[in-house]
């Protein structure tokens, strides 16, 4: 369970996220939907102590972000960023293998090696294992980050904006990843998604910001109606129903 | 998959770069010698302990620096560590007078400039991550900056000084392997090994720090502390460097590109020591070429530059044909 309490980081005296308190319970698959500038992914590097919070808490199983110590938590909880660069010139083995460095700390063993393979295994990344990083397509890149991610093995996962730069295609297949991880792998996967259809499609519960705080919050069956998106978006859209999915229409 | 194939591995650039580094060191100690081998040894040897320390240290804190700032031009000079060690020599000879500055211990000089160089270093990151911003891109902006008012400052003082001080401050502020304060070996040697035995116990993080901040925070890194630390390793470092020759700046961005584009893999473990060999070889080799085909003729920092910028060249090529 991760536990949000009362998250506030401003800039200059602007609140970029304010006061934002949220309980994200284990298991599932949580899209974190807002317009730019709602503070999504701030929200989620103070989760990830990647940023420090100005005020409140975050706890996660219990454990304090800001005070517990960074391979415990390494261990517990992973991040993908939405920008990745790397200067070192590191094949997809390599990258993946970070993955165990909280575990190793660098000596990786039998079992690591099981943990890189099946990773990479997993999101068919075989062909070009020890290709590096700068030979490959944006798609590929993104999936050896996943990899990475599920590499480390933790109960949650956060992911910021997984989706950018991806084709339809690999969109797809990069959203029904991160659905097995939660339903195969009981993993808590939390994502930061622009989409709001992707969001609609693959979410047990959607957190919608805006304005640097907590919108709404609930099941994409109470989340996914116009009046609640019109609020968050500010833009006309209509809902229909496809089989058991509902889609936005917000071209009209 | 053609290229794979043309990929040496880690290991054998590593022995090849070694046994390279190990034959410049044989070719100092044994090309030319005559007369008395006891005298022949402990001479050249002093010199080779300066130039093989330098080496080392130029090699280690020029790769390490790369790596936390996540950037492959970027050597310990800019944010200010060379310019820092130019003001303090400035101050000195200034304050002291050209004769008291001469009298005073070097060993009492070396610990009193690496504090200086550390305590720099550390105000310096503090001062930058106590507040809202905490980028290094930002502490190295601030590096090059402190850097001109240091050398403006120098200069100034320089300008002001009596011209017989001027002369032997000259003397202290220019690179030479030829001429390595032999009184601060010992000093120099037991720095140097200390902060091997810390980065030692560092050295898992490396690789991961190569990630950049936050992916390295993500796998459990405590990056603050860590990166806090390795820049007063590297201070250090370029303290026993530049104490025992002078500045030396493009040496180190030289041997550093050369070990990343060398060694076929980004792990640490194989970069350092390549660097640590390929600065040997340079600068131990460069000595040999200088002392015995051209008869001490030249300086080696001239030969270094030559054969860089050959190298230099080589690589633009070949990166462009790939």
């Amino acid at each position: 369970m991760i536990e949000i309490q009362e998250v506030t980081k401003s800039y200059d005296g602007n609140a970029v996220v304010d006061r934002v308190s949220l309980t994200l319970p284990a298991g599932g698959l949580t899209s974190i939907i807002g317009p730019n500038g709602a503070g999504k992914s701030t929200l989620l590097s103070m989760v990830s102590r990647l940023m420090p919070m100005d005020r409140g808490k975050v706890l996660v199983d219990g454990l304090d972000v800001s005070r517990a110590a960074g391979d415990v938590l390494a261990r517990r909880l992973s991040i993908m960023r939405q920008d990745n660069h790397i200067t070192a010139r590191l094949s997809v083995r390599d990258l993946v293998a970070f993955g165990r460095y909280p575990y190793s700390k660098g000596r990786l063993t039998v079992v690591d090696a099981e943990h890189i393979d099946r990773s990479i295994a997993y999101l068919g990344l075989e062909p070009f294992a020890n290709r590096f990083l700068d030979e490959l397509s944006g798609g590929q890149r993104q999936r050896a980050f996943i990899a990475m991610v599920l590499c480390q093995d933790t109960d949650y996962m956060l992911f910021d904006e997984p989706l950018n730069n991806l084709d339809i295609k690999h969109a797809v297949e990069t959203m029904r990843l991160l659905r097995r991880l939660a339903d195969d792998f009981a993993k808590t996967v939390v994502v930061v998604l622009h989409d709001i259809n992707f969001a609609s499609a693959y979410s047990d519960r959607i957190v919608a910001m805006q304005g640097g705080r907590l919108a709404f919050e609930g099941t994409p069956e109470d989340m996914i109606v116009p009046s609640r998106l019109e609020a968050i978006f500010g833009v006309d859209c209509r809902v229909h129903a496809v089989g058991e999915t509902r889609l936005v229409n917000y071209f009209e | 998959m053609q290229a794979e194939a043309k990929r040496l591995s880690p290991s054998i650039v590593l022995l090849l770069s070694a046994a390279l580094a190990l034959a410049s060191v044989l070719a100092f100690m044994t090309l030319g010698a005559k007369g008395s081998w006891s005298f022949i040894l402990s001479f050249r040897g002093a010199k080779l302990a300066g130039m093989v320390l330098v080496a080392y240290a130029i090699a280690v804190s020029t790769v390490l620096f790369q790596t936390i700032s996540g950037n492959r031009i970027l050597t310990p000079s800019i944010i200010g560590f060379d310019a820092m060690y130019a003001l303090l020599q400035t101050i000195a000879v200034f304050f002291l007078g050209a004769a008291g500055a001469v009298a005073v211990d070097p060993r009492l000089q070396f610990v009193v400039e690496t504090i200086a160089m550390v305590g720099f270093s550390l105000l310096l990151f503090r001062a930058l991550f106590s507040g809202a911003s905490r980028s290094l891109h930002l502490l190295m902006l601030v590096g090059v900056i402190l850097g001109g008012l240091f050398r403006s400052l120098s200069s100034f003082l320089q300008r002001i000084l009596d011209p017989n001080d001027f002369v032997v401050l000259q003397d202290r502020l220019f690179a030479s392997f030829n001429t390595v304060d032999a009184n601060l070996l010992g000093i120099a040697t037991v720095s140097t090994v200390a902060v091997t035995f810390a980065l030692w116990r560092l050295s898992p993080t490396f690789d991961v720090l190569s990630l950049g901040r936050e992916a390295a925070i993500g796998l459990g890194v405590d990056h603050q502390r860590v990166v806090t630390f390795l820049l007063v390793l590297i201070a250090i470092l370029v303290s026993v460097s530049t104490a025992l020759v002078g500045p030396v700046t493009f040496f180190g961005l030289l041997v550093a590109s050369l070990a990343w584009q060398l060694t076929p893999t980004a792990s640490h473990r194989f970069v350092l020591p390549v660097a640590v060999c390929i600065a040997i070889t340079t600068l131990v080799g460069g000595q040999v070429i200088l002392e015995r085909l051209l008869s001490f003729n030249t300086a080696l920092s001239i030969v270094i530059e030559f054969f860089g910028g050959l190298v230099f060249i080589f690589l633009l090529v070949r990166g462009s044909a790939r």
